[in-house]
């Protein structure tokens, strides 16, 4: 088996009960990620998703496990891995620019004042945004309009690794399906890899290849890999007809609603590698592995 | 009828309230007698005498204007012009501010960073911060031997408090995503103090500037009375012991028109790094 691009191994999370003892959030965590593939991650509050993100960020450290992405292993944070913060992160004394201009100056030090410029603003552009709010502070725009921003502040410095935390989960529902349809856009012209959290369903059956599945907390773990048959390009009207949508669907709301909980606890395996699930309905000749929870 | 703005209301109101009081003080201050007016027995006892009272508002204007129409003039150690005597003022506060300021607002830094150096400076400014500043000034004036040193040492101990405490407490708040914004944009440490802790901390830190140049401001005149030499605080005593309460009242008017000055320019500065989440 070859190694992937990224990959995470035996990854685990304790923390001091304030008992004396210790609480496992997870435990032996190991699972893969090929170059430019777009992977979601669910699972219920409380499972250890944002530990997860933190780590592969470098932002926070495991407590045992490590983390290898292109033949390295991540050790604080780099400008190699890019974050989306659910609370967007913008610096409020920045204008829009300034926020995207101060991080592609931080990564192309040596390019000029003039081409930091332009391709700052080539990305504001390529997320939805005109000129003419440019110059607003973060204050001065609407919550989906500052998201842009930090996505295309994400998108400029070309980040090995994109990371977005709950990216939408502060938007309201209307403006999240125009800024899933321009993040779609973007990251289809760039072969960017993507890891993000979400609690949306149908967000990560749009956005994904692939989406990972944590059982609860405690002792959780990534207990399946569940690939989107469902072709690209995708849009949010026309996929909901696709005959895998809802089989898809309705095995990740058996997954939340039932099963993540009965797969709590700890286990004996030295190393918890999620099952891969495909679930094709268009494809009947195949016979389909693993259990169709339908 | 057509609604006035709130502003211009304010300012009627405001003007009205000035006449009223100018009236009423100007009122309740008894005239003198004429000498024609007393009788045998009065001048005889002295009544004919100018007693000396608080002045009309009327002849306070007459000193602003005299005053202020030559206010640099320097007739010797006892006779200067108000101009100067502010000036002096104005020197030592600032001396001793920006002195405060350039060990104030780095060792906040260092305080809001580090858990351990706040933990370990904190009794020390809590048993210093509430010592009157004019207690040192016997200690300073033994220690510095110079009167004019002294009078800025106080200024300078005066005004760090709430800039250090002020800038520690800006830096310790700063909001951990930005913190994060900076460390995954690999900014090194000075980069990440100046780019993202400063601008964001800079509202608390420029708060904490403008509490202390108020209270060095207060400082200040109390000071310069201790000792004396030159300088508004100076004035105000000096005038005092010449029992001219004309110049009292009109430099106790400019003490207030400086430090609301003064008070203004941070007020600019604040608006300038201030910012909205």
């Amino acid at each position: 088996m070859t190694t992937p691009f990224l990959s995470v191994e035996r990854l685990s999370q304790r923390y001091p009960d304030g008992e004396g003892g210790t609480t496992t959030i997870f435990e032996n965590a190991s699972f893969g990620i090929e170059r430019g593939e777009f992977v979601v991650i669910l699972g219920h509050s409380g499972c250890g998703k944002s530990t997860i993100m933190n780590i592969l960020a470098g932002l926070a450290e495991a407590s045992e496990g490590v983390v290898i992405m292109d033949g390295k292993e991540v050790s604080g944070p780099s400008l190699d891995r890019g974050v989306v913060f659910q609370n967007y992160s913008l610096l409020p004394w920045l204008s829009a620019l300034k926020n995207v201009t101060f991080a592609v100056a931080a990564r192309y030090p040596d390019w000029s004042k003039d081409q930091v410029l332009s391709h700052s603003k080539k990305h504001l552009e390529m997320v939805g945004l005109s000129a003419d709010v440019f110059n607003r502070k973060p204050s001065q725009l609407s919550g989906g309009m500052r998201q842009r921003v930090s996505i295309a502040r994400a998108f400029s410095i070309s980040p090995k690794l994109l990371l977005l935390d709950e990216p939408f989960g502060a938007l309201d529902a209307l403006t999240r399906g125009t800024i899933q349809d321009e993040l779609l856009k973007v990251w289809a012209g760039t072969n960017q890899t993507v890891f993000m959290i979400t609690h949306d369903i149908d967000e990560a059956i749009l956005l994904a290849d692939r989406i990972l599945l944590m059982s609860n907390g405690p002792y959780a773990r990534v207990a399946e890999s569940v690939e989107i048959t469902i072709p690209r390009p995708r849009n949010r009207i026309e996929i909901v007809e696709h005959p895998n949508y809802y089989a898809i669907r309705n095995h990740l709301v058996q997954f939340l609603g039932k099963r993540s909980k009965e797969l709590a606890g700890p286990t004996d395996a030295a190393e918890n590698r999620p099952v891969t699930v495909r679930i094709d309905k268009t494809a009947p000749a195949a016979p389909s592995p693993k259990k169709l929870a339908v | 009828m057509t609604e006035m703005s709130v502003n211009k209301r304010a300012a009627i109101l405001s003007f009205i309230l000035l006449f009223a009081g100018l009236l009423l003080w100007e009122a309740v201050i008894p005239a003198q007698k004429a000498a024609g007016e007393l009788t045998e027995y009065e001048r005889l006892t002295g009544g004919g005498a100018q007693k000396a009272g608080v002045p009309p508002p009327s002849q306070v204007l007459e000193k602003a204007w005299e005053q202020l129409s030559n206010p640099f003039y320097d007739a010797g150690p006892n006779d200067k012009g108000i101009g100067i005597q502010i000036g002096y003022s104005i020197y030592r506060v600032l001396a001793g501010y920006v002195l405060a300021a350039l060990i104030a607002i780095p060792l906040g830094f260092l305080i809001g960073m580090s858990p351990v150096a706040y933990k370990a400076l904190n009794p020390f400014i809590q048993v210093l911060r509430p010592i009157s500043p004019l207690a040192w000034m016997p200690l300073a004036l033994f220690i510095i031997q110079d009167s004019e040193a002294s009078a800025i040492f106080v200024i300078f101990i005066c005004s760090i408090w709430p800039m250090l405490i002020n800038t520690a407490f800006g830096v310790a708040g700063v909001r951990k995503d930005w913190v994060n914004v900076a460390r995954t944009h690999e900014l090194g440490a000075l980069r990440t103090a100046f780019t993202v802790i400063l601008p964001a901390a800079a509202p608390t830190i420029v708060t904490g500037m403008r509490i202390s140049i108020g209270i060095a401001w207060l400082v200040i005149v109390a000071a310069e009375m201790l000792v004396g030499g030159t300088g508004i605080g100076y004035y105000v005593w000096n005038e005092w012991n010449n029992l001219d309460l004309t110049s009292v009242i009109f430099s106790i008017l400019m003490i207030g028109v400086v430090g609301m000055a003064l008070d203004a320019m941070f007020g600019v500065l604040q608006r300038f790094v201030v910012y909205s989440e």
